[in-house]
């Protein structure tokens, strides 16, 4: 805070203006804390509500449980349905949105002219800012009856629909991430490669993807986190049946749906009310899991570039 | 340069919403006064999805003959508003489900005496598409379906088309009234079964796919979907009146005692002919009077 040279002219300034200086600083610095304290508060929350289900139910038993009938005289609460339908979404979505996202962004990041990057860089950023209801409307209209002519399946309503919207919605995240990665690789290299004789595209996949593929690692990694907390989507087009999926051209329920499509009408502080916090805290576990994974991966690639 | 672009993206949306406009006329009719009356007060109200339409044109008419009176309404789920009146936040729960017992117990133990008004009923429809062949089932053929021990149209006289299952999620007071009309209180909905988020999604995936079967309540019967015959009888309002048509469903009002002051004027002012009225307009089945 006080560095030598920098005594005299604080010294000139009124005691009026250094405390103001000094709560904003405080200010700033509870800001920086508040986000730490936000996502503790959330754990803490999650875990006190589930406390009732994981006494008694148990929660491995819900983990691994098959059947999710939570109304019924005897309810039975098993995850393993919601899990697997999430697990199927997000390897769709993923499977989607990986070829296609890092296809955009060598595109976007070595190709584009700078008009065109600065557009389509403009309308990825649009993409991330249209509701999910309005892409789940969007599916439910134009997706759900194809999807089932195509395919020729009994329904269009499958795990498989949702994965290809939630694809579509992992887009921009994937993209922007994996443009920073890309932008991030010093352009040396680029311009070494291309002095020793290497075409633009031999540069690109010789050079320039295996320096950023840690970025562009943690960029899927990210879109991967996103996708499996999607909601709305999969809540209207994955079809929330309680099978376990075995394929994704069925009907399958996800953690994120069941938890938005049940919490409303439950007894609030009830036993079914208290095992959709558990699932929650267990979605809650995956996804944080996956951003830390990400965000880590990415933290290595910030150092590689910085020496 | 991309400020520019946004700038422009910006601007057409904003022109497309202006000219998907058209014109709005004010409507001065709705804020007449009442005849005279001097009712004052505000009436919370929170509960059941299902009911929030009906729940709205009820405090519209109301608040019209009764400008003093203030009611405000919340959706959220027959849940949502349960908890709400036993927390205290709420005059009114609306409920599509009687109250449960653990929601009894609760409510004990806060010191709120939960009284049920049932307000209106709502019939079920059991639609299919349009192009489906099969007119009507039994209550056993419709039980058999939804438990996945009938899987083929062919079974009960269509084509030889494996059945879609379409249900309401379990969060929904339909879904937990047709399991135990229809499905069995004892017995389970088929694994197979879609439950879905909304009854506009049932009428979404019925009206799109011929092999579809699902339940909506009636006031949300479109013409793109196939109303089916239950034991020979026709979904109707009529038939839920007299009470041959089974499948039909009471729709609560919970308030903490029994309702005094503005509260009784409007719970009695529902279950008025007035009242009833509003219930037929929307679609639902009005109580017998």
């Amino acid at each position: 805070m006080s560095h030598a040279p920098q005594q005299g002219r604080r010294r000139g300034r009124p005691a009026q203006r250094r405390a103001a200086e000094s709560v904003l600083t405080r200010l700033i610095q509870l800001s920086g804390i508040a986000a730490i304290l936000i996502l503790a508060a959330i754990t803490v929350f999650l875990t006190l509500n589930a406390a009732r289900a994981i006494s008694e139910v148990g929660l491995w038993e819900m983990i691994t449980g098959t059947d999710w009938y939570p109304t019924s005289e005897n309810p039975s609460f098993g995850f393993l349905p919601a899990e697997v339908g999430s697990i199927w979404v997000t390897i769709v979505a993923v499977a989607l949105c990986m070829p296609l996202g890092i296809a955009a962004t060598i595109y976007i990041s070595e190709f584009a002219g700078k008009r065109v990057k600065e557009l389509a860089k403009t309308i990825i950023e649009f993409m991330a800012a249209v509701p999910s209801v309005v892409l789940g409307l969007v599916g439910i209209t134009l997706l759900v009856p194809n999807v089932r002519t195509w395919l020729d399946l009994d329904t269009g309503l499958t795990a498989f629909t949702a994965g290809l919207v939630v694809g579509v919605m992992a887009l921009p995240t994937l993209i922007s991430i994996a443009e920073d990665a890309m932008h991030a690789v010093p352009s040396d290299l680029r311009t070494g490669s291309l002095a020793l004789g290497n075409t633009r595209w031999q540069t690109v996949y010789k050079v320039v993807l295996p320096s950023a593929s840690s970025g562009i690692f943690a960029a899927v990694m990210l879109a991967t986190g996103r996708a499996i907390g999607e909601t709305m989507v999969v809540l209207m087009l994955a079809g929330n049946s309680g099978v376990i999926p075995t394929a994704p051209f069925v009907s399958a329920r996800t953690m994120p749906g069941t938890i938005a499509g049940e919490m409303a009408e439950v007894v609030q502080g009830g036993l079914h009310y208290s095992v959709l916090f558990a699932m929650a805290l267990v979605l809650f576990a995956v996804t944080f899991a996956i951003n830390l994974a990400a965000d880590i991966v990415l933290e290595r690639q910030r150092k590689r570039w910085r020496r | 340069m991309k400020k520019w672009i946004a700038l422009a993206l910006t601007v057409a949306l904003a022109l497309t919403l202006v000219g998907c406009g058209g014109t709005t006329e004010p409507t001065d009719a709705a804020q007449e006064p009442g005849a005279g009356s001097e009712l004052t007060g505000a009436i919370n109200v929170e509960g059941s999805d299902t009911m929030v339409n009906l729940s709205q044109a009820w405090a519209e008419v109301f608040q019209t003959q009764n400008p003093g009176v203030m009611i405000s309404l919340k959706g959220g789920g027959s849940g949502t508003g349960i908890a709400a009146l036993i927390n205290g936040t709420v005059d009114f729960a609306n409920a599509s489900r009687e109250m449960k017992p653990e929601e009894l117990t609760q409510a004990q133990g806060k010191g709120v005496t939960p009284v049920e008004t049932e307000v209106a009923k709502d019939g079920i429809a059991v639609v299919v598409n349009p192009a489906n062949p099969v007119t009507g089932l039994t209550m056993d053929q419709l039980g058999k379906v939804y438990r996945g021990e009938i899987t083929n149209w062919k079974d009960v006289g269509g084509p030889d088309k494996a059945i879609v299952l379409l249900s309401r999620d379990s969060s929904s007071g339909t879904y937990e009234y047709f399991k135990e009309e229809v499905v069995g209180k004892e017995l389970e909905y088929a694994k197979e079964a879609k439950l879905l988020p909304s009854t506009q999604a049932i009428i979404d995936e019925t009206k799109g796919n011929p092999e579809a079967i699902g339940y909506v309540g009636l006031g949300y019967v479109t013409p793109d979907v196939k109303v089916l015959e239950i034991d020979g009888k026709a979904a109707s309002v009529e038939g839920a009146l007299d009470g041959s048509y089974v499948l039909s469903r009471g729709l609560y009002m919970y308030s903490n005692g029994e309702p005094a002051d503005v509260m009784k004027a409007f719970i009695d002012w529902i279950l008025s002919p007035e009242g009833q009225k509003v219930v037929e307009d929307q679609g639902f089945v009005p109580l017998a009077q």
